[in-house]
């Protein structure tokens, strides 16, 4: 468990180096504020973050790395696992819940057959539920990475989920 | 670069005279209408009109939410004012042709009201009767994009006079006499926090922005972001110049990311025009705001978690006092604000305290904006005075409960607030009276929902999102939401017992006073609000008398053998073109065979 | 200016009372004759340490102009206050908190290290609490005794975060921290590492605050009973200097009361072989630790020099300052050195296989219970100390021996290794080592005859000290920190290069190790460090000899067994090596 928290050689280094050079734009009293940020950036660059990554970037930050585990899994933003090529978010807002919002969920789930969170075993999807995204005009509410998609019924979840398997497949 | 009033009002004179062109059309560019394809609508649109030369006379622009999201994607054509909703992609060409060129209403692309007629604009259109606009005045007006736009329809002329005109203490007395309350859930007198913070002595303040809004269901504040960001921008340098703090922070929410580009444009030429940063107009006033991001986590909203998530650390909240007015974001003194309580700062200032008193009831000023959602007929923003009743805004505007269901409760201020039912329906809308019935303002979700609706699967909807977003920190709400949640959950599952309703009253009860900040506070509220005027069907599960199989209305079956195709566990029988009977002990309640049936013979539990 | 200005005047139950501003509903209420319960709250603001977390919700009180619950141990009262604390509401407010906690705890009270000595415990009982309304999911965490010195136990946690605020204002290391949200928070380490996997010290003091059996040091005492009853084994134990000014508590005494004699007593009845004294380890670590110091001095190599006596502020440095682990001295700890000798010196003397001697320390200390296992501190398989037990296990081993402490005779300490000086007795406060090895250094540089041996500037309580002291026409400058967040701004300005200072204490215990992570739990109350440090003092006061060198016992050894100070052997079996360790 502890090798695997300090061995940094699976890392690209010139990922590391893009992470690096964004932390370097903070100091002083800004850098102990900055973990968030950083954070983005990491997940950004990364698509997750291992834990290896967090005490990188507590070491960088002069941060205990538990303050940074504590903040990672604080948010739901921020994901310790690999997540698939599409994200698909389910919108669990109120107004799309009232709208059926959790038997798409089941079935987007039951299409990919996984579980919430987890990424699927092709590795082409990560299921989640999110909170509103703002657009409960068009609930229930899916989105796929930045696609949203509106009034969606059941059979579209199927549509959907074809589409953007295809898409990535080529 | 704007370097006095003179140059301000010079400005604002020269865009006000500027001849417009023959026609504009404006597309709506908000969340809605943007998830359902608008910006290729605007683009298709831009094209078009240049490759037919049509662009010296014609200008496409985009603008924020038309409120009407649930008519998206949809757009104007000024100064026609007409209104076409609904918008496909195929229909860009026809309103080029017939519209544009030709000057023909395309009538079958405007809304078509209850009565079958075809609304051509606002004023056709019963949703947008009975709106007063202070908040949302210019969303769908102005391109959010475009600072002139902002100063033609009098941007920045309240910061204006502010700083070059007034005291800090005039305009707090302004805001003070306007009688503006939060409009991020809490209700209390921006005035009076404003003067606070003025009070506390510091050698740095801040002023935040709280556009976290994390209740699931409500999208105004997002909608301002999104369609009207110089009026925050202009609103948090007043606050700033008044409070005596020259940095801002506006702390926008994870899932917001996007919505934020229009503010971040805006900060840009803002800044670039000398609105913001050093020396204001000329005055020694500076003042500059910052964005931060937030990372998912609904306590957020909660100012003191805000604070502690802008300074990096975990979401979670502190006891009150000190309050962020004293002991703020690095310990300094800070001023935190919603987005919608800035966007009335502008007008109240411009037209002044008197003005705005005189909308409103007697402790609840101005307008609120509703987000409007649910089982309901017209989905979008609604922004009415207060005092304004339920009835008005689910019937009038809303046009009522789809389907020809029959309103059940109406859910106001999200997962703090309550269910308001029939019997309220006439009440009048205002902070006090939402307390006394139980549910509370909050950010302005208001869902409603039909008869269909269970209600104890609502109350734990509600349980699920707050136990999930409780931050941990404090007993009764970490421990004490859970157990809430586990208590209706067993209920549910037709485990309960009677005595599982008193559990969960005085749990209720004890988490609400017990809890650390306002999340714990007010969790609890879903679930009282929904003991008390729903109590029998608590009790039908307490008692098991609910049925959880779906059953088979035999006067409708046809005997089409689809649900039997589709049950899971086999648990339907009957012959071709008879009627069918599911084995109730066997049903999972899973649902499918009513999605099957064609001719909905099948009945809910 | 005027003092009325700075009172405020409240109501609590009816009964007006006048505080000082900025005093809580708490204390106020504590002045009008009402205890109100409390868990979470935890003020040593002597220490830099208030834990203001206000979040176990079991101190509510009502606030009746507001009608609604505060925490009474945040809540600061204001002029006109009017606080109700047996209100309905307050109450059930307080109880549900408590049952809410206990629907969420094991509930383990009769086999639980923490039985009788429980914050919890104490808490159910004073309200009373005979039934839980709330059933439910439980947390459900695996336990971590890996560092060999802390055991963990998550389930028992109660979130109150003083282990937090220990680590993090106070240690300035912050190991721990909540993971997760909602109802599955838990105060863990990074990414739920073992705790030996981490950067922590084991200087015990979030254990030391922890109000349940969440943070204990690890128990050792079932070992020690079997090598006790192991004829084959000649099991010995030596006691530390802050153990004497502590245990008693465990028996009725009061604090700062010395009980020397009869803890020599007890460990003679429960069995050990032979009970030697951790203080003749602390003289000879002095002499060596001057000698040392001299011998740096002399040859301009590097300094300040650090004392090392102290394995938690060893691993601080080892973890956090890796650039500067050649600082600190190379003597070993005392309890260590006296290991090291019980093995060598003892056994050759006494014509016992070494390999059958087994040594069991009785330490303040628990990171003494790591320290321990440590590699450099292991010769060809023989542990120097082979099992550490805290004041508190010893206190609990006599009990479970059913030995009548108060009733014990007293009874001294064992020849070889049983001799001690006042100096070495000050060693357990904050200052002491220093201030022994002043004793000494002088003496040794100076050839003369020091007269008066109480260096009043290097004592107190303050977190950082200074002294300086003229010897051969030269100043030395002597610096003093407890609390590792202290040592750290002095390790700061050492790194900077702006130190000062020659020579430097460094303790990780508030108050050295009379506030150690293994002494009787002061739940609290900060005065019982004070009454102890100044038992040590007293008793060195007391004592013919107050300089290391002049322990007769230690002379005898160097004479007989090690030759000089710096020798060759004494360096084998006294000194020891630091590695670079990462920090996480
Ligand atoms: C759990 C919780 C969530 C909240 N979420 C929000 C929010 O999303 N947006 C908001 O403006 N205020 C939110 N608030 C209220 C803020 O704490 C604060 O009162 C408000 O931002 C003050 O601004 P106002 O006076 O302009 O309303 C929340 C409060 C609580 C307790
Ligand atoms: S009430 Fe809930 S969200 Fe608020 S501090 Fe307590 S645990 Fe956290
Ligand atoms: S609800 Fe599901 S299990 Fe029950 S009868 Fe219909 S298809 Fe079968
Ligand atoms: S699907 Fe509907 S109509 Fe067809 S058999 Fe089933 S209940 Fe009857
Ligand atoms: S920690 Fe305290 S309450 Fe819990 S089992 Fe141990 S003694 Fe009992
Ligand atoms: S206190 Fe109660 S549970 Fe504990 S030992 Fe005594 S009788 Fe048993
Ligand atoms: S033993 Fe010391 S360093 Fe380790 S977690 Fe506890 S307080 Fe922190
Ligand atoms: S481990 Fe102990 S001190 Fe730390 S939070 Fe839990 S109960 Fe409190
Ligand atoms: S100060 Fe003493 S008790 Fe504390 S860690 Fe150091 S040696 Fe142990
Ligand atoms: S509730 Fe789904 S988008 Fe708002
Ligand atoms: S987003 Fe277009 S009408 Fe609201
Ligand atoms: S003791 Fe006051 S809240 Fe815990």
């Amino acid at each position: 468990m502890k090798k695997a928290v300090l061995d940094m050689s699976q890392f690209d280094q010139n990922k590391l180096n893009e992470l690096d050079a964004f932390i370097e734009q903070y100091e002083g009293e800004n850098k102990k504020e900055s973990l968030i940020p950083v954070l983005y950036q990491a997940q950004k660059i990364f698509g997750y973050l291992p834990h290896n990554l967090q005490r990188h970037i507590a070491l960088k930050l002069a941060l205990p790395s538990a303050h940074v585990n504590g903040v990672v899994t604080f948010y739901s933003y921020f994901s310790e696992k690999p997540v698939g090529k599409n994200t698909l978010s389910v919108c669990m807002g109120t107004a799309c819940f009232v709208k059926g919002a959790d038997k798409l969920l089941d079935k987007a789930l039951g299409i990919t057959q996984s579980k919430r969170n987890e990424i699927t075993e092709d590795g082409q999807f990560t299921i989640k539920d999110v909170r509103c995204i703002g657009a409960c005009g068009l609930a229930p509410v899916v989105t796929v990475n930045d696609k949203v998609y509106g009034k969606v019924s059941e059979k579209e979840i199927d549509d959907i989920i074809a589409k953007h398997q295809e898409e990535t497949h080529d | 670069m704007i370097r006095s009033y003179d140059d301000l009002q010079n400005r604002r004179a020269t865009l006000q005279t500027q001849k417009p062109k023959r026609l504009e059309v404006i597309v709506c560019a908000g969340t809605s209408c943007l998830s359902s394809d608008s910006d290729i609508i605007l683009d298709m649109l831009q094209k078009d009109v240049l490759d037919r030369g049509l662009d010296i006379e014609v200008e496409v622009v985009k603008s924020g939410c038309f409120l009407f999201c649930g008519q998206g994607p949809m757009l104007k054509v000024m100064p026609d004012d007409v209104i076409y909703v609904q918008l496909t992609l195929k229909d860009v060409n026809r309103i080029i042709e017939e519209h544009i060129i030709k000057g023909n209403i395309v009538t079958d692309l405007l809304y078509e009201r209850d009565d079958k007629k075809r609304a051509k604009n606002e004023s056709d259109t019963p949703y947008y009767k009975k709106q007063r606009r202070i908040a949302l005045r210019n969303l769908g007006i102005i391109n959010p994009d475009s600072l002139d736009d902002y100063l033609e329809y009098n941007g920045y002329e309240a910061m204006a006079r502010a700083i070059t005109k007034m005291t800090p203490e005039d305009v707090i007395e302004v805001v003070k006499t306007s009688g503006l309350r939060g409009r991020g859930g809490g209700g209390f007198p921006t005035g009076l926090k404003w003067k606070f913070t003025r009070a506390t002595k510091s050698d740095e303040k801040y002023v935040i922005c709280n556009a976290d809004e994390g209740d699931p269901g409500a999208f105004m504040d997002r909608s301002i972001m999104e369609g009207d960001p110089h009026s925050i921008i202009e609103a948090m340098i007043i606050n700033g110049y008044a409070v005596g703090a020259n940095n801002g922070l506006i702390y926008i929410r994870a899932e917001y990311e996007i919505a934020a580009k229009p503010l971040f444009k805006a900060l840009i030429d803002a800044r670039e025009a000398g609105l913001l940063g050093k020396e204001i107009l000329g005055t020694d006033f500076s003042f500059d705001i910052e964005v931060k991001l937030g990372a998912g986590a609904f306590v957020c909203g909660e100012e003191t978690a805000l604070i502690h998530s802008m300074e990096g650390k975990r979401g979670e909240p502190t006891t009150k006092p000190p309050f962020p007015s004293e002991v703020g974001f690095r310990g300094k003194p800070s001023n935190v604000n919603n987005v919608e309580t800035y966007a009335n700062i502008p007008p109240i200032l411009v037209h002044g305290a008197d003005w705005f008193n005189k909308i409103g009831t007697k402790n609840s000023k101005g307008t609120k904006v509703f987000a409007l959602a649910g089982n309901i007929e017209n989905i979008g923003l609604v922004e009415v005075p207060m005092g304004t009743t339920f009835r008005e805004i689910i019937y009038d505007i809303g046009g009522g409960i789809p389907n020809g269901k029959k309103f059940k409760a109406v859910q106001i201020g999200g997962p703090s607030g309550g269910v308001v039912t029939e019997k309220d329906l006439d009440m009048e809308i205002d902070y006090d009276s939402l307390q006394q019935a139980g549910s509370m303002m909050g950010s302005g979700g208001m869902i409603v929902m039909d008869e269909d609706t269970d209600i104890v699967e609502i109350a734990k909807f509600y349980l699920d999102f707050t136990q999930d977003e409780s931050c941990g920190k404090c007993t009764p709400c970490r421990i004490g939401t859970k157990r809430l949640y586990e208590i209706l959950e067993k209920l549910t599952n037709m485990e309960g017992t009677p005595h599982d309703l008193e559990l969960l009253e005085t749990l209720s009860e004890n988490v609400k006073n017990a809890s650390l900040c306002g999340l714990g506070q007010s969790a609890p509220n879903p679930v009282l609000s929904t003991l008390k005027h729903f109590r029998d069907e608590y009790e039908d599960y307490a008692y098991r008398r609910k049925r959880t199989a779906y059953v088979v209305d035999g006067q409708k079956c046809i005997g089409c053998t689809k649900c039997a195709r589709v049950c899971p566990v086999d648990c339907i029988a009957g012959k071709p073109r008879e009627v069918h009977v599911i084995t109730e002990s066997d049903c999972i309640a899973c649902g499918a065979c009513y999605d099957a049936c064609p001719v909905d013979a099948i009945i809910k539990p | 200016m005027k003092l009325i200005d700075k009172m405020i005047n409240c109501k609590i139950n009816d009964i007006s009372v006048t505080v000082e501003a900025g005093t809580t509903a708490l204390d106020a209420a504590k002045k009008a004759g009402i205890n109100i319960p409390t868990l979470c709250h935890l003020n040593l603001h002597e220490l830099g340490a208030v834990n203001k977390s206000a979040n176990c919700r079991v101190c509510l009180v009502e606030n009746e102009d507001r009608g609604n619950l505060v925490p009474s141990c945040a809540e600061v009262v204001t002029e006109g206050m009017r606080i109700q604390t047996d209100t309905k509401k307050a109450v059930m407010g307080r109880r549900t908190s408590t049952e809410l906690l206990l629907s969420n705890h094991p509930k383990d009270c009769l086999i639980c290290v923490k039985n009788r000595d429980c914050e919890l415990q104490t808490l159910a009982d004073d309200m009373n609490i005979t039934e839980i309304h709330y059933t439910g999911e439980m947390m459900s965490h695996p336990i971590d005794e890996s560092s060999g010195a802390i055991l963990k136990d998550p389930n028992k946690c109660v979130m109150c975060r003083r282990c937090t605020t220990m680590c993090d204002d106070v240690q300035t290391i912050g190991v721990l921290s909540p993971l997760k949200r909602g109802f599955d928070v838990v105060v863990a380490t990074a990414f739920h590492l073992d705790l030996g996997d981490t950067s922590c010290t084991y200087c015990g003091q979030c254990v030391s605050v922890c109000p349940t059996a969440a943070l204990v040091a690890l128990p050792q005492t079932t070992s020690v009973w079997r090598r006790l009853n192991d004829k084959e084994r000649h099991t010995v134990v030596q006691v530390a200097p802050a153990v004497r000014v502590a245990l008693g508590e465990m028996f009725g005494y009061k604090p700062g009361e010395i009980s020397t004699g009869k803890i020599v007593s007890a460990l003679k009845r429960l069995g050990f072989d032979a009970v030697f004294d951790t203080n003749f380890g602390a003289d000879l670590t002095i002499i060596e630790e001057a000698k040392e110091f001299v011998e740096r001095l002399e040859n301009n190599e590097t300094l300040p020099m650090l004392t090392s006596c102290c394995p938690a502020w060893v691993q601080f440095i080892e973890h956090q300052f890796p650039d500067l682990i050649d600082i600190p001295s190379s003597c070993k700890s005392p309890q260590s050195m006296v290991g090291a000798l019980s093995k060598t010196y003892y056994a050759e003397k006494k014509g016992i296989d070494p390999d059958k001697v087994r040594m069991v320390s009785v330490m303040p200390c628990v990171a003494k219970k790591a320290e321990s296992a440590r590699e450099q501190l292991n010769k060809d398989g023989r542990k120097d100390v082979d099992f550490v037990i805290t004041t508190r296990e010893l206190g609990r081993m006599i009990k479970e021996a059913a030995i009548e402490f108060r009733s014990l005779d007293e009874k001294p300490f064992d020849d070889l290794l049983g001799e001690s000086t006042g100096a070495a007795t000050i060693f357990g406060a904050t200052g002491g080592v220093i201030e022994a090895a002043t004793r000494t250094a002088y003496e040794m540089m100076t050839g003369k005859e020091l007269k008066t041996v109480d260096f009043k500037q290097m004592r107190g309580m303050e977190g950082i000290r200074e002294a300086s002291l003229e010897i051969n026409g030269r100043t030395l400058k002597i610096g003093i920190a407890h609390e590792l967040g202290n040592a750290r701004k002095l390790l700061e300005d050492i790194r900077q290069g702006n130190s000062r200072f020659d020579l430097i204490e460094i303790m990780a215990c508030p108050g050295g190790c009379i506030g150690g992570g293994g002494q009787p739990y002061h739940h609290g109350d900060i005065s019982i460090l004070e009454k102890r440090r100044k038992a040590l003092y007293a008793m060195d006061a007391g004592m013919k000899r107050r300089k290391s060198h002049e322990n007769e016992q230690v002379m005898k050894l160097y004479e007989d067994f090690l030759d000089k100070p710096g020798s060759k052997k004494a360096h084998d079996l006294l000194h020891t090596s630091y590695s670079v360790k990462a920090r996480i």
